[in-house]
């Protein structure tokens, strides 16, 4: 996602090197065009028209579903997300914070003896250390997904056409962005219309 | 043509070859299939995907009936109550509840355990049956999961107001100070405020996180209406302009794309998997507060699990006696919510309810085997033994067999099988169980305080009615924001329901051979679309798609 795409700033406001690419292809009327959507029917239509997309060779292209689909990561040929990791990394350094903050306060900045116990004594640290580690993960979780979708974001061109809203009903959404590097407008609607689509539409950027 | 291809199901209804619903027997909605060849569908009536997002968005969208208002005002009259309780209290001092020297625990943390045993049935069925696989959760997750929180909030109120002084309950967290007083980590009570508060939370994000599709099909609909009487010319609603607001800057711009989703999966597992050892942490925390005490009755080992089982026990049965009634309050609310799942929830109450039983009679064990005598004594002559029996015996034993009576003994209904499927016995079932568990943290709580080592300390405890009023005032509370939950937002998770249709199958159309059961005629028409692969992907489908 460009940053030009997340923050819909001025052009002469962003940095250069951040500006979103210029525009190869035009509606009709004149004005920038986002993409090519076809609409489908039914799940198993978009599944096997995404593998053609796929095996096409398009790189800026996205498939929308009322519902997570299964082994979609294979029809659309992506890598599986690196978010575990980036939580798991989190995880762990919250967790390691927690004991440090108990250990600290316990033992560093003000020991008092309780029970006998040494004042470092790791045990009973472990509970609060686990539950720390728990909640950074859930944070990790929820913001790195959405982070890394590029969302919230409340603006976007599919949004503008009154059929996609149907997207979080009933209908199938393929989505071929018209900076591929692959797209021209005609071999797009050519292929999706030959993948059994209901409908293709052209949907402007703005 | 296989029977279980949906686009020939629901065409066919559409040209009315086939009625829609079929006629329903009360007893047996056609989810009861005791074959275990052939999987009971998830959601009744061979519903489509846009139906299923009229019925529950229906929900959220229409005022669910004549009983919703009346309903609700009494339910936020009670929860008046108990904040003017809970206010009285905090002007006056914790006097005005019946506690005193020897009994400084009583129905405060009696009411904080029961209600944070409540909150942990939404989660066990988020995450748990999550891990697990387990499709049937989609009936119950969102729901419970809302239960959860409002369960959470419930319990919060009363160690915060116990602790008479609530301006001083920001002690309890670490923060730098002028006195420079740190709280105490090798107290247990202090495990509890990290751990309720982290499970409060995570609770908050998960359903939040949840419900971010589902906001977002209110959203587009709502969008929807306003574009079209844009274009009539029509004048704008502003309910409807007000949901595409609200409902748009909650659901974060989401637009159902793949990539999206993908990485969504995956973060619903991650947080599936650290809430699961989390929800099994907090009641094991709970329970800390009284198993590292030395008072009988309190000492044990046995507590964590014992608090974990009894907190699923008691977590399902409110579910239940929520959901019971809204599936009789709302039109087409059992095709989601089917005989199916009351009977494995049935299932799950006898199993965690003999666990519970199992943990009553151990405790006997233990203060037999142990030869200690305040053990012995605390569970026979202060639980057990009626003082009209023995001299020794105890003034609560009415409390020990009350919660016997409703734990161990009512679930054990659930062996029979007409029990378990018929609503009304698991309803009543699932009250008793709600009234035991109140009692089971009771007796812990005040039957364990009341007799302790010498018999000059010995009293008893009677609530004052600031005590009863403000545990009708939770329960106004929790009943209030349920109220609101079921009027305004989602109630079934309606992206996961959706996923578990038969249709949602990208592999569906050709499941031709695939599939021997679904020729077989059940005798109902909705075993038909959702008959032998619910989510669509039995195993030999997998292998073809990967």
């Amino acid at each position: 996602m460009a940053f030009a795409d997340y923050f819909p700033l001025p052009q002469k406001w962003i940095p250069r090197g951040l500006r979103s690419k210029p525009c190869r292809h035009f509606m009709p009327d004149g004005s920038p065009m986002y993409g090519v959507v076809a609409e489908y029917d039914t799940a198993a239509s978009v599944y096997h028209a995404a593998e053609k997309v796929r095996d096409a060779g398009f790189k800026a292209w996205d498939m929308h579903s009322p519902f997570p689909m299964h082994g979609v990561e294979d029809a659309m040929g992506f890598e599986r997300t690196k978010l575990p990791l980036m939580v798991g990394v989190v995880a762990l350094s919250g967790a390691a914070a927690g004991y440090l903050m108990q250990w600290w306060i316990t033992a560093v900045d003000f020991p008092v003896t309780v029970q006998g116990k040494p004042p470092g004594a790791w045990e009973p640290f472990i509970p609060i250390t686990f539950e720390v580690g728990v909640l950074s993960s859930a944070f990790a979780a929820l913001f790195g997904m959405l982070a890394m979708n590029g969302l919230p974001r409340f603006h976007h061109p599919l949004f503008k056409s009154e059929r996609f809203l149907a997207s979080s009903d009933d209908k199938f959404f393929i989505a071929i962005e018209a900076h591929d590097e692959k797209f021209n407008p005609e071999g797009v609607r050519r292929l999706l219309e030959s993948t059994g689509a209901s409908r293709v539409d052209l949907v402007g950027a703005e | 043509m296989s029977a279980t291809n949906p686009d020939r199901i629901i065409s066919e209804r559409l040209a009315g070859i086939v009625s829609g619903a079929p006629a329903r027997d009360p007893r047996d909605d056609g989810s009861l299939n005791d074959d275990p060849a052939v999987r009971p569908p998830l959601v009744l009536n061979n519903r489509s995907f846009g139906e299923v997002t009229d019925i529950i968005c229906g929900y959220a969208e229409h005022t669910p009936g004549k009983w919703w208002l009346p309903m609700f005002l009494l339910a936020a009259s009670v929860a008046g109550i108990g904040v003017t309780m809970i206010l009285y209290l905090i002007i006056t001092g914790v006097g005005v509840w019946g506690l005193n020297n020897q009994i400084n625990w009583a129905w405060d943390i009696t009411n904080f355990v029961f209600w944070i045993g409540i909150g942990h049935a939404g989660t066990l069925i988020s995450a748990i049956l999550c891990i697990f696989k387990q499709k049937w959760r989609t009936a119950v997750n969102r729901s419970a999961e809302a239960m959860t929180i409002f369960a959470v909030i419930c319990a919060g109120i009363f160690p915060a107001i116990h602790v008479g002084r609530i301006w001083f309950i920001w002690m309890v967290f670490p923060i730098p100070n002028y006195n420079s007083i740190w709280p105490n980590f090798r107290s247990p009570l202090l495990w509890d405020v990290f751990a309720v508060s982290t499970y409060a939370t995570v609770s908050v994000l998960f359903w939040y996180m949840g419900m971010i599709p589902d906001l977002a099909s209110l959203r587009d609909r709502a969008d929807r209406r306003l574009r079209r009487a844009v274009a009539a010319g029509a004048k704008k609603r502003l309910p409807d302009l007000i949901r595409a607001y609200v409902f748009g800057l909650l659901s974060m711009g989401w637009r159902f794309s793949s990539r999206h989703w993908h990485r969504y999966e995956v973060a619903y597992l991650i947080l599936a998997g650290v809430s699961t050892p989390l929800v099994l942490s907090v009641h094991s925390i709970v329970s800390f507060d009284f198993a590292t005490s030395v008072v009988p009755g309190w000492h044990t080992t046995i507590f964590p699990p014992y608090f974990v089982a009894g907190a699923i026990f008691g977590g399902f049965a409110m579910v239940l006696l929520l959901l019971i009634p809204a599936r009789e309050l709302f039109s087409n609310f059992k095709d989601f919510l089917t005989l199916r799942h009351l009977e494995n929830m049935a299932k799950i109450i006898l199993v965690t309810g003999m666990m519970v039983g199992f943990a009553y009679s151990m405790e006997f064990f233990i203060a037999w085997y142990s030869g200690n005598e305040y053990e012995r004594d605390a569970f026979l002559f202060n639980r057990v033994t009626p003082i009209w029996l023995s001299d020794r015996g105890a003034p609560y034993w009415w409390a020990y067999w009350t919660m016997i009576t409703c734990n161990v003994l009512s679930p054990q209904v659930f062996w029979f099988k007409k029990m378990r499927r018929d609503p009304r016995a698991i309803w009543v079932v699932a009250l008793l169980v709600t009234i035991g568990m109140w009692f089971e943290r009771f007796v812990i709580i005040v039957t364990s305080l009341h007799r302790a080592w010498l018999p000059g300390e010995w009293h008893m405890f009677f609530p004052t009615p600031v005590d009863m009023l403000t545990f009708a005032g939770t329960c106004g509370i929790f009943l209030t924001l349920f109220l609101l939950f079921l009027r305004f937002l989602p109630v079934f998770a309606m992206a996961e329901v959706k996923a578990v249709l038969p249709q949602a199958s990208p592999h569906g159309h050709d499941d031709h051979d695939h599939d021997d059961h679904g020729h077989a005629d059940h005798g109902h028409g909705a075993a038909h679309g959702s008959g032998a692969h619910p989510g669509g992907h039995g195993p030999s489908h997998e292998k073809e798609a990967h």
